[in-house]
């Protein structure tokens, strides 16, 4: 019970971390225009929607049937999880490059710059982009938390998970007042990769009436299996591929 | 609306960026559909072509895009 309310918590802070790095980098961009005001009052706005969302669409959750539930979850877990370990894959493998939050920082405030000499009005418009940033990014975040707590009372600390990550970060980004550049978003990408993708399979199974050996005890297997199939396949793409990767 | 627009596409792309994936993981998903109601006694062997074919979608997915 226990390892599975730790699950919960890792892997939606891990995944969170991920997010709320990317909400951060465009709030800052936001701010270094235009100040911490409008940033601020578009990041809360941009709160206030998502918990409304989160209020209005969850009790409809709890009038779906639990197999029904289960198989809807562990598809949506199965795609968005396969969609990051893919990405992790091939920027480990030096396909793709790799997420630069210092670049993006610089490409979002470049792009409010020159929007901000065509239109005028930059407060509202830095109040948008930051709303903006944590709606898109924020969508994830409840998505995560409610794949990987909604059906086996595990909402709290996925929840839990999900704010601490969100904290952290904000904690952080108000004292070094630039983008987080150090965290090893690829790492933390592949590792959630693994997890959410073994959740997806675990659930999928479960809703189509499959009993899996060792019940909860499968999806460490399963993250096993996973990761090394994906480990393997990066060094074969490299040498595919003749880049040195990252 | 335009917010509303942006939100939906960011909405699908969360679960599908690579489309040629996410069309063999529903296929990979239908058909252990298929194999648990015909033999609802091979759990495992069901359950081991769900988790091995995630993998060889994953594996597909990405030796393509490395071809490209």
């Amino acid at each position: 019970m226990w390892s599975g309310h730790a699950a919960a918590f890792v892997t939606a802070f891990l995944a969170s971390l991920v997010e709320a790095v990317e909400a951060f980098t465009i709030m800052l961009a936001a701010a270094t225009i235009r100040g911490w005001r409008p940033a601020l009052l578009g990041g809360v706005a941009g709160l206030a929607f998502l918990t409304f969302l989160c209020i209005a669409l969850g009790p409809m959750l709890e009038s779906v049937p639990l197999h029904l539930l289960q198989l809807a979850i562990g598809v949506l877990l199965l795609l968005f999880g396969l969609r990051w370990l893919r990405k992790a894959v091939l920027r480990g493998a030096g396909l793709l490059p790799l997420h630069d939050e210092v670049r993006i920082f610089a490409s979002e405030t470049a792009a409010l710059r020159t929007l901000e000499k065509h239109r005028g009005g930059t407060d509202w418009l830095a109040g948008s982009v930051a709303f903006k940033a944590v709606v898109l990014e924020g969508l994830e975040v409840v998505f995560i938390v409610l794949a990987v707590g909604a059906g086996r009372g595990l909402l709290p600390p996925a929840a839990s998970g999900a704010v601490a990550a969100c904290l952290a970060v904000a904690a952080v980004g108000f004292f070094v007042h630039r983008p987080l550049s150090q965290v090893p978003e690829n790492a933390i990408k592949f590792t959630v990769g693994v997890i959410l993708s073994a959740f997806g399979i675990f659930w999928t199974g479960e809703g189509l009436g499959i009993a899996w050996p060792g019940s909860d005890a499968a999806i460490p297997v399963f993250a096993l299996v996973l990761a090394c199939a994906a480990g393997a396949l990066m060094p074969a793409l490299r040498n595919r591929s003749g880049r040195p990767g990252g | 609306m335009r917010l509303a627009l942006r939100l939906l596409r960011e909405l699908v792309g969360l679960f599908v960026d690579d489309g040629g994936l996410a069309l063999i993981v529903l296929g990979v998903v239908a058909l252990t559909a298929v194999l648990a109601h015909s033999a609802p006694t091979a759990g495992v062997a069901t359950g081991g072509f769900l988790l091995l074919g995630c993998v060889a979608a994953l594996a597909e997915s990405v030796l393509r895009a490395g071809r490209r």
